[in-house]
């Protein structure tokens, strides 16, 4: 069906409300790349320009050098938020599939009260059991001759925090992918002769392989954009991470900090997962509607 | 399921009974269990294990001192009761941790949830009708802009708002000064605005202001807020029980009022202004994406039969486009409201619940009392009660999803 043109008297005011629009979504993002160009390292620049004089990317390599006080640079600081955001997201996909694929599948008894737990878990922030979670993670201390640290103060300590509040998220997500895999399929092979195994690795895993990229996806998502646990968790440089260093550009501890450096910093963390969000953006879109209708 | 059997016959076995009867007959519930197992381990150890552990704490006094048994200052925590609770809910704990009032917290929590959603709703929606015009111009190119705020990860869009709040440099003052300066300067020229030094007046402490910008000397206790809640609810449920014509319109009145009379009693500072116009830009393009996926759904005939029938554009609106979106925008809605009422990254970074303690919201609070307080056992009846107030929440949007799921033509 071929669209209808509308009248100019119609298109003009559309198209200036829809431009303007644009402009307010635009404004902060342009606002930060020219901030990000800014040669005169100033800690607040008096004035803005849209495109500085001089524009130059010397921003961007302090940021790769020595975005911190700390003698860490950015490639350190991005290693270890990929070692959370990875890991987590590996980890919760890999369990989480599984248990997705029996809550999708498979009537048994006590199926309601696992989902029910498994959504009370889901409705709760991992914010409210960070007081648990830093007490008993501070009372384990790992041993392995050489290597030796506090749970709490490590990545590691952070990621099975992380972990906990992902897992719920990922089972739901994936079960709401799974459901929506025509049964047909796994009739005709049962009828075949095979079992819940045989159509669990042969028939649901291969069409399942997109919603496990996108719901690994947003794992990695949480984990890249970690800041609470982190921040609370971590006293060790060497373990920060971008999160943790972006807060530190801001605010009323930051006046050394110039905004340069925090521009090209914010959209060096922004950039790469905005990139795959939005090559992913239909299927994410659908899927978290359809965690939350049932 | 090993229901059909082969087509010889075979000399039956002995039959099960008891335990191996279930077992034999539950297939099902085996292999099910067998793909749970790791899942439910894992969170075993890690989720419902800490929970447990958390509501025993919560009846404790969990402090520093009880954090390192190998200290020489170790204390063991010592069972308190529900101490705890009553500290929280009475005020006490304001003794330890400066102006903490939990049920201003929860109602700021509320208000800043309510504040927030609809007007996402409302712009989304509006603006996925105005990209879904039939014949309009670089649609493409206006989708592809208007999706940006959802890609962007909120931590990095929260900090980039609060150095656009900056009241020195910050983009929104210099936006403002510019807008507005030449119309003030030109009032000066007639004799108005004699008090402003446009030198300084742009200079807006978003963040640092405690004195509420409006309203600011009204002083309503914040119970009476709950009361005109209630009266609220009241009257709406009875309006829409009696059919009043408009009772949709006046509820929708209602709620504004109440929500205007919250902000007013909880003397609202800049800082709630700031993060609202900053979250109203992180959060409606998310509406508009569920609204158009709805919007592109609807059968273009329906519309065409109601411009025959004579429908004005706004008839066909409130008759066809609206009813029709609810299934798909109402639980969007109801996400957000979750989601919003738990906006951690946003609101630590943001305001930090800052000034004094007027823009906290539930998950930040808890956050600082285990952060900066230390105070284990508090945080920890802390976050119980907070598990409540969102179960509340949650069965309630789960209710009002579940009661627009469908609608029939």
């Amino acid at each position: 069906m071929s669209e209808k043109r509308l009248r100019l008297s119609q298109q003009l005011p559309y198209q200036l409300l829809a431009a303007f629009i644009a402009f307010t979504v635009l404004v902060p993002i342009l606002w930060v790349v020219s901030l990000s160009l800014d040669p005169r390292d100033l800690s607040r620049p008096p004035d803005f320009r849209l495109i500085p004089p001089g524009a130059s990317l010397d921003a961007y390599k302090r940021v790769l050098d020595k975005p911190t006080n700390n003698p860490v640079t950015f490639t350190e600081l991005a290693l270890n938020q990929l070692r959370l955001a990875g890991g987590v997201a590996l980890f919760a996909v890999l369990i989480g599939i599984f248990a997705a694929y029996a809550f999708s599948r498979f009537e048994f008894s006590g199926r309601k009260v696992l989902m029910l737990g498994m959504i009370m878990v889901l409705m709760l922030p991992g914010i409210a059991t960070i007081a648990p979670l830093f007490v008993m993670l501070n009372s384990i201390n790992i041993n392995l001759g050489d290597i030796q640290f506090n749970l709490r103060n490590s990545l590691w300590g952070v990621g099975l925090a992380l972990v906990s509040g992902a897992l719920p998220f990922t089972v739901w997500n994936l079960k709401g992918y799974l459901d929506t895999i025509p049964r047909e399929l796994e009739e005709a092979a049962k009828i075949d002769g095979a079992g819940p195994n045989q159509t669990f690795f042969l028939i649901i895993l291969p069409l399942a392989v997109p919603s496990i990229a996108v719901v690994g996806f947003l794992g990695f998502l949480g984990g890249w954009t970690e800041f609470a646990l982190s921040w609370m968790f971590l006293t060790n440089p060497k373990d920060f991470t971008l999160a943790m260093s972006l807060y530190n550009m801001v605010g009323q501890y930051s006046a050394d900090t110039p905004w340069s450096t925090f521009a090209a910093m914010a959209l060096m963390v922004a950039t790469p997962v905005a990139v795959v969000y939005l090559a992913l953006q239909k299927y994410i879109v659908g899927g978290l509607t359809l965690g939350s209708v049932k | 399921m090993a229901t059909v059997s082969g087509n010889l016959p075979r000399p039956l076995p002995e039959a099960p009974t008891g335990f191996r009867l279930w077992w034999q007959r539950n297939t099902n519930t085996r292999a099910a269990y067998l793909y749970l197992i790791p899942a439910f381990a894992v969170m075993a150890i890690i989720t419902f294990y800490p929970m447990g552990y958390q509501v025993w704490m919560s009846f404790t006094d969990y402090g520093v001192k009880s954090l390192n048994p190998n200290s020489k200052t170790y204390q063991a925590p010592n069972v308190v009761g529900v101490q705890n609770y009553s500290d929280i809910f009475k005020g006490d704990l304001a003794k330890k941790v400066q102006n903490f009032d939990f049920w201003k917290l929860l109602t700021f929590n509320l208000v800043w949830t309510f504040t927030n959603v609809p007007v996402h709703v409302v712009l989304g929606v509006l603006i996925a009708v105005l990209l879904n015009t039939q014949g309009l111009w670089f649609k493409r190119a206006y989708r592809a802009i208007y999706i940006l705020p959802i890609v962007i990860p909120t931590l990095v869009v929260a900090t980039v708002w609060k150095n656009l709040f900056d009241p020195q440099s910050g983009g929104i003052n210099k936006l403002l000064a510019t807008g507005f300066s030449p119309l003030i300067r030109a009032g000066q020229g007639m004799g108005l605005f004699q008090n402003v030094d446009l030198d300084t007046f742009f200079r807006i402490r978003w963040f640092d202001q405690i004195d509420a910008p409006f309203f600011a000397d009204a002083k309503l206790p914040i119970a009476s807020f709950w009361i005109v809640v209630a009266v609220a609810v009241v009257v709406g449920l009875v309006l829409i029980r009696l059919r009043v014509p408009y009772s949709t319109p006046i509820c929708l009145a209602l709620g504004a009022l109440v929500l205007g009379y919250g902000i007013i009693a909880l003397e609202m500072p800049l800082s709630y202004y700031a993060m609202l116009i900053a979250n109203i830009w992180l959060g409606w393009p998310f509406m508009t994406i569920v609204a158009t996926g709805a919007l592109q759904s609807i059968p273009l005939d329906l519309y065409e039969a109601a411009s025959i029938d004579g429908a004005s554009p706004r008839q066909q609106f409130m008759a066809i486009t609206v009813p029709l979106l609810r299934p798909a925008v109402i639980p969007a809605a109801m996400l957000g409201v979750i989601t919003t009422f738990n906006l951690f990254n946003f609101v630590y970074m943001m305001s930090a619940g800052g000034p004094i303690r007027k823009t906290e919201i539930m998950v930040t609070t808890a956050y600082t009392l285990v952060r900066g307080n230390q105070l284990y056992g508090v945080a920890a009846a802390f976050c119980v009660i907070i598990f409540f107030v969102l179960l509340g929440l949650t069965l309630l949007t789960n209710g009002i999803t579940r009661g627009t799921e469908r609608y029939d033509v």
